[in-house]
C-alpha cells in the first residue's frame, strides 16, 4: 500500500507543483497507511533529487537518470512509471501539461481508468473532480487496484520542506525509438509564473490589442505579477496560449488576481474563483465577472490602467 | 496517407450545464448538443492536409447513441469521405473508448490519427493518450503545429510556458489543441452531400470489446458559488480597499 509521485522538473529545477502533489498523497496515505516514494526521471538529476528528498512526507526519493528521460517524453516515461506500478497502489502526477501527457498512457498500459485533476481527497479511492469546465462537481470512487490520477496542484497546500527521504538510483533499461524531442521555446520573462504568482493581473478581449497588453507590465513590474489572458483575448490573436487562464487553460488561485477587460466567460472564471482576492475592472457594468469579484471598478481600462499604475 | 479523426457528441459549449436536483448526474434532458470544439479542429486539421494533398482518406469516428450520428454527419460535410459509428446507450470511459478506437485503429491502419485533446463533458483529456499507449503508438498532444516529413511528423505542443517540437514516427497518434486552426463552417450543398456518405455502425461488443470500468459516480452538484463584493468608484478607493481591507498589496 504504497504510493509513487511523478517529480516534475524544468531546466534543473524541481518544480514547485511536486510539493502540491506530495500534499495530496499525503492525504491518501492518512487514510492507508503507506509509503510515498517520488520518481525522479532525467538526466543529470543530483541537485533535483536533493531538493526532492527534502519534502516532508517523502519516504524515497527513486532517480531514473538517463537522457532517454531528458525532456519527459510520454512514450518512455509512461514505459517507466508502468513498470515500477506493480508495487503500488497509487500513481499520482500534477494535472500539468506533462503529468496529464504521461499518466493516462500508464493508465491504458495497466488496464485501469485514470482519475484526472482531482481537487479533494475523500477517502483512498473516492475523489472529487470539475467536469463540464468546473460547472458541476463529480464525486467519484475508484475500485481499480490501481489509482491513477493528476492532481490539480492549486486545490492543496504545497508540503513544507525539512524531510530527509532516500535517494535511490533505479538500474533501469531504457529506450525510445518512437518520439525524439526537437525543440522547446520557453516564453522568456522575468516575470514570475502565473500559475504560482502571489499576484495575477490577466487581461481580456477588452484590452483590444496585444500591444494594449503593455498596459499591464507597470503595474505588474510594480505587484511583482505574472501577468495572464483570457480565452477570448487568446482566441482573438492578441496573446500566446500559455498565458490563457481558465478551464483550457491554467488554473491559478493567487493572493490576489485582477481581471481587466474580462467579461468574465464561464470557462475563465473555472480557472481563477479560488483566488484569494479577486478584481474586477470593465467597463460593462453587467459583465459577469463583477458576480465574483470582491471589489469591481466600473470604467474604461485605457483610463483606470495608468491611474493604478501611478497610485501603486 | 489514410487519417483516422475521432469526434465526439457533447453539449453545446454555449449551454450552461445544470446539475439534476437528486445529485446523479448533470441534467442534458432538452439540452442542445453539438460536435465537442477540441474534435471540431480535429476534423478541420484532417480537411486541411487533405486539400494540400498530404491524406488521401479521411474516416470519422465516433462512439455513442443514435443521435451522435448527428456528429458523424458534420464530421462528413466539413470534408470526412466516410465515417464508422461505434453505437452504444452506455456512457464509455476513456479507457474503454480507448480500446474501441484500438480496434478501428487495427482495421484501418491509418497512418494518422487525430482526437480532441479533451471533450468539454467530462473533461479528461485521457482517450488520446490511451490509444496511443494501446496501439504502441507515439502520442503528439496538444498540438498547435503539424509538419509532415516522409514517415515523420513535427508536432509542435502546447506546454506550460511555451511551445516544444517533438518528431514522431508515423503512424502516431495526436491530440489537438486551440491554436491547431479554425475551423471552417459546413456549406449548405456539402450538408446535403453529406447525407450520401457511409457511415458503417458496430457495437462495442460486435468488437468484441469490454467496456466496463472500475469507476463510479457517486454524486454530481454544482460548485460552491462565490459571493460578489462591492463596487469602488475609483482607482483611490481601490487601492486604498486593497491596501487596508484586503491586505492583498502593500
Amino acid at each position: 500500500m504504497s504510493i509513487l509521485v511523478l517529480a516534475e522538473h524544468h531546466e534543473g529545477i524541481l518544480s514547485s507543483n511536486t510539493a502540491n502533489v506530495v500534499a495530496a498523497a499525503r492525504q491518501i496515505a492518512k487514510e492507508i497507511g503507506g509509503d510515498i516514494d517520488l520518481l525522479v526521471a532525467g538526466e543529470g538529476m543530483n541537485a533535483i533529487a536533493e531538493a526532492a528528498a527534502k519534502l516532508n512526507g517523502v519516504t524515497k526519493v527513486l532517480v531514473a537518470d538517463n537522457e532517454v528521460f531528458r525532456h519527459l517524453l510520454a512514450e518512455p516515461t509512461a514505459a517507466l512509471i508502468t513498470d515500477l506500478a506493480g508495487d503500488y497502489t497509487h500513481v499520482l502526477a500534477a494535472a500539468t501539461t506533462i503529468g496529464k501527457n504521461v499518466l493516462p498512457r500508464v493508465a491504458a498500459l495497466r488496464n485501469v481508468t485514470q482519475i484526472s485533476e482531482i481537487i479533494s481527497v475523500e477517502s483512498e479511492n473516492i475523489f472529487k473532480r470539475p467536469i463540464y469546465a468546473g460547472n458541476a462537481i463529480a464525486t467519484v470512487q475508484s475500485d481499480e487496484i490501481l489509482k491513477v490520477i493528476t492532481v490539480r496542484a492549486t486545490s492543496f497546500d504545497a508540503v513544507d520542506e525539512g524531510g530527509n527521504a532516500t535517494v535511490e538510483a533505479l538500474d533501469i533499461f531504457a529506450e525510445n525509438n518512437q518520439s525524439a524531442f526537437v525543440q522547446e521555446t520557453l516564453a522568456k520573462s522575468d516575470r514570475p509564473d502565473v500559475s504560482s504568482a502571489r499576484v495575477v493581473i490577466s487581461g481580456g478581449r477588452g484590452m483590444g490589442s496585444g500591444e494594449n497588453f503593455k498596459l499591464l507590465d507597470g503595474i505588474a513590474d510594480k505587484l511583482g505579477a505574472a501577468i495572464g489572458a483570457s480565452r477570448a483575448a487568446v482566441d482573438a490573436g492578441f496573446v500566446p496560449n500559455d498565458m490563457q487562464v481558465g478551464q483550457t487553460g491554467k488554473i491559478v488561485a493567487p493572493e490576489l488576481y485582477i481581471a481587466v477587460g474580462i467579461s468574465g466567460a464561464i470557462q475563465h472564471l473555472a480557472g481563477m474563483k479560488d483566488s484569494k482576492v479577486i478584481v474586477a475592472i470593465n467597463k460593462d457594468e453587467e459583465a459577469p465577472i463583477f458576480q465574483v469579484a470582491d471589489y469591481g471598478l466600473v470604467g474604461d481600462l485605457f483610463e483606470e490602467l495608468p491611474a493604478l499604475e501611478k497610485q501603486l | 496517407m489514410k487519417v483516422l479523426v475521432a469526434v465526439k457528441r457533447v453539449i453545446d459549449y454555449n449551454v450552461k450545464v445544470r446539475v439534476k436536483s437528486d445529485f446523479s448526474d448533470v441534467d442534458l434532458s432538452n439540452t442542445k448538443m453539438a460536435l465537442n470544439p477540441f474534435c471540431e479542429i480535429a476534423v478541420e486539421e484532417a480537411v486541411r492536409l487533405k486539400e494540400k494533398g498530404i491524406a488521401s482518406e479521411i474516416i470519422a469516428v465516433t462512439i455513442g447513441p443514435k443521435a451522435a450520428q448527428e456528429q458523424l454527419r458534420t464530421a462528413l460535410a466539413l470534408g470526412a469521405d466516410r465515417a464508422i459509428h461505434i453505437e452504444s446507450d452506455q456512457p464509455i470511459e476513456s479507457l474503454g473508448t480507448a480500446k474501441i478506437l484500438t480496434q478501428i485503429v487495427k482495421q484501418e491502419q491509418p497512418s494518422l490519427v487525430i482526437l480532441g485533446k479533451q471533450a468539454i463533458d467530462t473533461d479528461n483529456n485521457q482517450t488520446g493518450q490511451m490509444l496511443a499507449a494501446l496501439s504502441d503508438l507515439p502520442q503528439g498532444t496538444f498540438a498547435s503545429d503539424l509538419t509532415f516529413d516522409n514517415d515523420k511528423v513535427l508536432v509542435t505542443r502546447e506546454i506550460d510556458g511555451g511551445l516544444q517540437t517533438v518528431e514522431l514516427m508515423l503512424p502516431a497518434i495526436v491530440t489537438t489543441d486551440l491554436r491547431l486552426n479554425e475551423p471552417r463552417y459546413a456549406k449548405l450543398p456539402d450538408i446535403m452531400k453529406a447525407k450520401k456518405k457511409p457511415i458503417d455502425i458496430t457495437t462495442p461488443a460486435d468488437l468484441g470489446i469490454d467496456i466496463s470500468t472500475g469507476l463510479k459516480l457517486l454524486k454530481v452538484e454544482p460548485p460552491v458559488e462565490r459571493k460578489a463584493g462591492v463596487r469602488v468608484s475609483s482607482v483611490d478607493e481601490l487601492v486604498d480597499k486593497l491596501k487596508h481591507e484586503a491586505k492583498a498589496i502593500s
